[in-house]
């Protein structure tokens, strides 16, 4: 027979007592465990929510992007480069720039790496009567797109002309009834046609297209061109003034205009939806955080609360278990049991009942908790609770605590017990 | 075995001081059965819880078993009084929810000694207790409670007993069992101090030791 014998045997002696004990210890850790798992469940489901409307982001992302990449193929050039004193209101009644630069800028723009634009393309248009054929068409000479110095080969945009060939719009080879093969004269020089255009319903189909270097040599322009076309990469689209402010920084004496387009349009709805999604996902995120914070605080008032009620509650159990026990006490003591021996018979129970209570109370507030957390969450029965709500810390945490609990609040007990002199019990009749 | 000296103790309550015990001198040797009587509040279980090294004296010498116990620190009078020192008492102070034979073998408790199982069951039958081994004290009559009381006060072979009282809830039968054993442990070389009203007690002891008003009466 040993002091924890003797605890254990008091404990069942005394049922009540202990029952009323262990009750608050159980109310006090579940409590602790429950708050703990309604924590970890929110934190858990905060991952869930998060997890699912980042992936449903990532899906429209990549979703648009695709439409962004299909939409840019039909846009076409969107940026003209323009010499800088190409008055726009005879640009745009004439189609075209009635001043020059040199062939010579495009090759400083492609060195330069700019990340804004891609795809440049120089032309020399003009719209001229055409002496054979006595009629208004628009030339264009072009020699196909510089790629960028550095910058990885992107697929062209546009087939150029090769020398000797002439590509027609709809209503000139429908005009002159030409085909491919054909040959044709052109300002007294001889050219090929490599290619007729279907309807486009714009200026296109009134247009000409030869090589570069021809039109410099019909227009009389040598070396001269009077636009640049490019295509304003995915990362610039609708930021204007940054194209601008990096290409004019490089071509000083220049000016760049935006066409807007259908395509450039919903593009920018586009972007905006991701914008949305990525603040959606933000503000999410944010409430979560504030709900959890809520839960937190109430957490940090009730688990002390009640804590602090059961410490003072389990206090005064054993204070009225250690006075019931006064002449168990006196008697022990005149068998000569030392001071430790009684102190470590009350403390004891107080670890027992932590144990028991620990392990009960942490059963209670886990299931508990799961349920209320389920609740509160709104999930369905049959939707489970996120995996990996269990973990060893907060068993050992409960299972550490609720002993610590008891055994503080029995302490000052008792040291009553241990300071009580067994003289005075054992002479009452 | 037990001397005490000049032994005085003072009280002070709120009614006052009590002189308690007014410069008693006493004597039992080994073997010695020695019977104190005198009216209540003389100072009798003053006396005896001294002697049991539970109360300290306010002036005199107390030898027990050859030591002055008093001079001890705490732990060790308390291993002193497990080893030495039986004690009975006339509510029997028997722990409630422990079983006769747990609370025979109570002393365990405080010095551990193997030989104490064997000796728990030769107690057992020695005070007729063998078919109450498993019971508690709120199953037994009040001769049985007494008699296990005794047991337990002879477990771990004390040179004293001191008994205050203990016939005084008893039946004629029981306690003649409990002087018997009383004086038994007197005659295998054990020192008996007790308090006792009983008559009985002078065909037992070997001396009467009369008190009055915390003194001890001439002869
Ligand atoms: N703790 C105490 N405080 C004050 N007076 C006490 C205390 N203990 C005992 N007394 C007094 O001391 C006297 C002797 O008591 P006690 O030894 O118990 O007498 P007895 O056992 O002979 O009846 C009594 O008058 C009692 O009231
Ligand atoms: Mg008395």
């Amino acid at each position: 027979m040993n002091i924890f014998h003797l605890a254990v045997k008091e404990i069942l002696h005394r049922k009540l007592n202990f029952a009323l004990g262990l009750l608050s210890i159980i109310a006090a850790i579940g409590v602790f465990v429950g708050a703990l798992t309604l924590l970890k469940i929110h934190d858990l489901r905060t991952h869930q929510i998060l997890e699912a409307k980042e992936t449903e982001t990532r899906m429209r992302m990549a979703a648009l992007e695709d439409e962004m990449r299909k939409a840019m193929l039909n846009l076409g050039f969107n940026i003209v480069i323009l010499p800088k004193d190409v008055n726009l209101t005879d640009w745009h009644a004439d189609d075209y720039a009635a001043k020059y630069m040199p062939e010579d800028y495009i090759e400083k723009l492609a060195k330069c790496h700019l990340i804004t634009v891609q795809h440049l393309l120089p032309s020399l248009q003009q719209k001229i009567k055409w002496p054979e054929q006595k009629r208004t068409v628009l030339l264009v000479g072009t020699r196909g797109e510089v790629p960028h110095l550095g910058a990885g080969p992107k697929k062209p945009m546009v087939e150029p002309v090769p020398q000797g060939a002439i590509v027609l719009g709809f209503e000139i080879h429908q005009d002159l009834g030409l085909k491919v093969g054909d040959k044709v004269t052109l300002m007294g020089r001889e050219f090929t046609v490599h290619k007729c255009h279907d309807r486009r319903g714009n200026k296109d189909d009134i247009t000409v297209w030869i090589h570069l270097s021809e039109a410099q040599e019909l227009l009389n322009k040598k070396g001269l061109i009077n636009a640049i076309l490019a295509l304003e990469c995915q990362c610039a689209w609708a930021n204007l003034p940054k194209v601008r402010e990096e290409i004019t920084k490089i071509l000083p004496d220049t000016q760049v205009i935006e066409r807007a387009s259908e395509a450039l349009a919903r593009a920018e709805a586009r972007i905006k939806v991701g914008e949305e999604a990525v603040r959606s996902v933000e503000q999410e995120r944010q409430n979560r955080l504030r709900l959890r914070t809520e839960r937190e605080q109430f957490a940090a008032v009730l688990v002390p609360t009640v804590m602090i009620a059961s410490a003072l509650w389990i206090g005064f159990l054993a204070f009225g278990n250690v006075r019931e026990r006064r002449v168990e006490i006196g008697i022990l003591r005149a068998l000569g049991l030392r001071s430790r021996q009684v102190l470590l018979l009350f403390l004891s129970k107080a670890v027992v009942m932590g144990l028991v209570g620990g392990a009960i109370g942490y059963g209670i507030g886990y299931y508990g908790g799961g349920l209320v957390g389920r609740s509160l969450e709104h999930l369905g029965t049959s939707e489970s609770v996120p995996p990996g709500l269990f973990d060893w810390k907060t068993l050992a945490l409960a299972m550490g605590l609720a002993p610590l609990l008891s055994a503080v609040a029995s302490w000052i007990p008792a040291v009553l017990a241990v300071q009580q002199d067994p003289a005075e019990v054992l002479r009452e009749e | 075995m037990i001397a005490v000296e000049n032994l005085r103790k003072r009280f002070s309550g709120p009614s006052g001081v009590v002189q308690a015990l007014d410069g008693v001198s006493l004597q039992v040797g080994e073997g010695e059965f020695v019977a104190v009587q005198g009216p209540s509040g003389c100072g009798k279980t003053t006396l005896l819880l001294i002697v049991g090294t539970l109360l300290h004296p306010t002036e005199g010498k107390v030898c027990v078993g050859g030591a002055n116990p008093y001079e001890l620190p705490l732990d060790a009078r308390a291993r002193f009084r497990a080893q030495t020192i039986g004690f009975v008492f006339q509510q029997f102070h028997l722990i409630p929810y422990l079983t006769v034979r747990e609370n025979i073998l109570a002393p365990q408790l405080a010095v551990s000694d193997p030989a104490a199982l064997q000796r728990a069951d030769d107690l057992l039958r020695r005070f007729q207790l063998a078919d109450r081994a498993r019971h508690t004290p709120d199953t037994l009559s009040t001769g049985e409670r007494q008699r296990t009381a005794l047991a337990r006060a002879f477990l771990n072979r004390p040179k004293v007993l001191l008994a205050d009282e203990p016939t005084g809830n008893l039946d004629a039968d029981n306690a003649e069992i409990v002087l018997r054993g009383l004086a038994d442990f007197a005659r295998d070389g054990g020192a008996v101090l007790l308090v006792t009203h009983d008559a009985r007690a002078a065909q037992y002891a070997h001396r009467i030791v009369r008190m009055k008003n915390g003194k001890v009466l001439p002869d």
